[in-house]
């Protein structure tokens, strides 16, 4: 049952006109019953008169129930709206949509890229359903309100990790056994445009690259170096740039798995050997992943900067740290230095000017180690310690160190059972 | 023995001021190329041997370019395929897109697909080549790297982490020799049916607010987008703070 307030015009105009037939009842309802004092006087408990607002301050409503704001519970959380349901019965084709799944999560582009898929069936007509291709781990929850039909999950070692062979394999054995109309990828470099350059080779079809406007009958793609749009007849196999289209938001879809018979995977002649170790700092700060920021409130620089080796993160610095020497000026963070796009940044000591906030507006976890727990950076952190940043760096590089033994000694005890 | 390297080379397109220059994907590929076989890297182009782009390229230490002399709407990729067949290559170096025509980066691949080579995408270095073996290092986003064994023969398409190409000199690029062969002359018969045009810019995507009701949308409209502060240790020991931070490090995985 929703618990959404709907309002009833009728009965609200009921209670206002006291000389309708049915105000009584209808203001009964409202008000828990009238109570008439022995005499016939109508007797009104003030105790009971109105609710208690969110200040703690007791609110009396004059509008009757009138006011569009929920009455008492205005705190309740946002309805968990349901979306309609988009069914797929027995679908005569599919449009494949080969994710990138960058942490096993959909990324805004796949999720533009399935909003295209569903708006080229919608232009094609006909019984179709929108594939989702997803390889290795997955942890994506929401399938069903990105716009999903069909789950393909290949699951398996041999398309763990970097296995592009493997993959454009398993892609040709579902071209052979599904009636594919289309095939979707992400035009990035997490793996999607690498993928769908091999499959397009493997089918001998010439696909549409770095495309952007897209219908069922014409495509316009970028061209020499993004200076040409070329306008060409829609290709089989499209790389679609970002935004090629809406995400789907308006509806729920089935995302029913569906299966590929016997996959079966040659050798593989490029061999993984798993990713290496790069020096952070080598890394250029806007596209770092992890960047260990420090500001004014820092008084041991050796510390950190061990600690930023120690946590195998980037440097970084607000402009008090550079304009005082103890950072170079390619370090800085914010308007006038470098806007960064990293997953996890710490500040430490840097109490959140605006310029240094711009630049880390698309920053998705920031940390805060700060001794005023009323500065802005507090307010932008997820997470937030008060304290002295010295002995918290000093027991974090404890913590990280601890835990790079024991992996380490974890790696080597596997390799000798291995061996 | 040493291994036969050939870098592919086309000619690039400045992003600026649009005039035409050694692009730059591919003089990484010549710089790598350098780098594993010294002069006896053997650069190719198919297209004209008169292009004076093909004059920077050599001026990085190139005694001889060589040319498949073909029409600009010509196919490039099957005189490369030819040549390629006819050569004994251990590794082809390309770059990932090329600066001018479609830039599909679709040559490495077809030429792969159709010479039977793995392909190696978005290369930044080849650290040593063992026996028939070679240790490449690939590009990935975050300035992140992963090591990869591949065995010869192999293509490669050169990313822009790589080694930057060096200074070109005039004068030993103007005395270095083009090499001119046959090119083919088959047409690219699909590219014949593209309307091309000027790139007009992308019109941005704007915030839709899909509100309600009028609360909704003033609230959409005025609201900051900071959502509720996170968690605020304030009391807790250090220890207890640090072991905080290092739980969400490594829930985010940038501790591994």
């Amino acid at each position: 049952m929703s618990d959404i307030i709907r309002r009833d015009p009728r009965a609200e105009w009921i209670i206002r006109n006291r000389l309708h037939p049915l105000h009584d009842q209808y203001a009964n309802q409202e008000e828990g019953g009238e109570v008439r004092g022995p005499s016939g006087l109508l007797r009104k408990f003030p105790h009971k008169v109105g609710f208690i607002g969110p200040n703690g301050i007791k609110r009396i409503d004059r509008l009757k129930g009138n006011s569009s704001a929920p009455k008492g519970k205005r705190s309740s959380a946002a309805q968990e709206v349901q979306l309609p349901l988009h069914k797929v019965d027995s679908p005569e084709y599919y449009i494949m949509v080969v994710a990138d799944l960058v942490g096993g999560r959909l990324t805004g582009h796949d999720k533009d890229i399935l909003g295209l898929a569903h708006k080229l069936i919608a232009e094609r007509g006909g019984n179709g359903a929108v594939v989702a291709v997803c390889f290795g781990e997955v942890k994506e929850e929401h399938f069903d309100t990105a716009g999903v039909d069909r789950l393909l999950h290949i699951d398996g070692e041999a398309f763990e990790g970097y296995s592009p062979e493997a993959r454009v394999q398993a892609l040709a054995q579902v071209e052979a056994q599904y009636p594919v109309k289309q095939w979707l990828f992400p035009d990035s470099i997490h793996g999607g445009c690498d993928l769908a350059s091999r499959l397009a080779a493997r089918l001998g079809e010439r696909p549409a690259t770095q495309a952007w406007q897209v219908n069922v009958e014409q495509t316009v793609s970028r061209g020499a170096s993004a200076s040409l749009d070329i306008t060409r007849k829609t290709p089989k196999i499209l790389m679609l740039l970002e935004e090629c289209a809406d995400a789907i938001d308006e509806t729920r879809h089935e995302a029913t798995p569906i299966t590929l018979d016997g996959v079966s995977v040659t050798a593989p002649t490029i061999q993984d050997q798993g990713l290496m170790d790069v020096d952070p700092n080598a890394i250029p700060m806007a596209e770092a992943e992890f960047i260990l920021s420090a500001g004014n409130g820092i008084h041991n620089w050796d510390q950190f900067h061990d600690a930023a080796k120690v946590l195998g993160a980037t440097e970084g610095a607000s402009r008090v740290a550079v304009d005082d020497g103890f950072m170079p000026r390619s370090r800085q963070v914010g308007a006038t230095g470098t806007w960064v796009t990293a997953r996890v940044y710490i500040a430490v000591g840097i109490s959140g000017a605006i310029q240094h906030m711009q630049g880390i507006g698309q920053v998705d976890k920031v940390v805060a180690i700060n001794t005023d727990a009323g500065c802005d950076m507090v307010k932008r952190a997820a997470l937030s310690v008060i304290g002295d940043s010295e002995e918290i760096l000093g027991e974090l590089m404890k913590l990280t160190a601890e835990h790079k033994s024991t992996s380490v000694s974890d790696q080597a005890e596997e390799d000798s059972h291995a061996a | 023995m040493p291994h036969k390297v050939i870098s592919l080379i086309s000619v690039g397109r400045h992003p600026q001021s649009g005039r035409s220059r050694r692009a730059d994907q591919d003089s990484r590929a010549v710089e790598l190329g350098l780098k594993l076989a010294g002069t006896d890297l053997d650069v190719v182009h198919a297209g004209s041997s008169q292009e004076p782009v093909l004059r920077q390229y050599a001026g990085m230490g190139l005694p001889k370019v060589t040319v498949l002399e073909q029409d600009e709407s010509a196919d490039a990729l099957v005189s490369i395929a030819d040549y390629l067949k006819s050569e004994k290559a251990d590794i082809v170096l390309t770059g990932v897109r090329a600066e001018s025509g479609e830039s599909s980066g679709m040559t490495p691949y077809i030429l792969s697909e159709q010479l039977g080579w793995p392909i190696v995408a978005r290369v930044a270095d080849i650290v040593e080549i063992k026996g028939d073996e070679a240790q490449v290092l690939l590009a990935l986003p975050r300035g992140q790297r992963r090591q990869v064994t591949v065995k010869l023969p192999f293509i490669a398409s050169i990313d822009n982490a790589a080694e930057a190409a060096r200074q070109s000199a005039f004068g030993p690029g103007l005395r270095a020799k083009m090499d001119s062969q046959n090119g083919s002359t088959v047409e690219d018969s699909v590219r014949v049916d593209w309307s091309e045009a000027p790139a007009k810019a992308r019109p941005k995507r704007l915030k839709i607010v899909k509100a309600k009701t009028a609360a909704d949308r003033f609230k959409a409209a005025t609201a900051k987008p900071q959502g509720g502060s996170g968690k605020v240790m304030k009391n807790e020991s250090a220890q207890e703070q640090a072991q905080a931070i290092f739980d969400l490090l490594i829930e985010e995985k940038v501790i591994r």
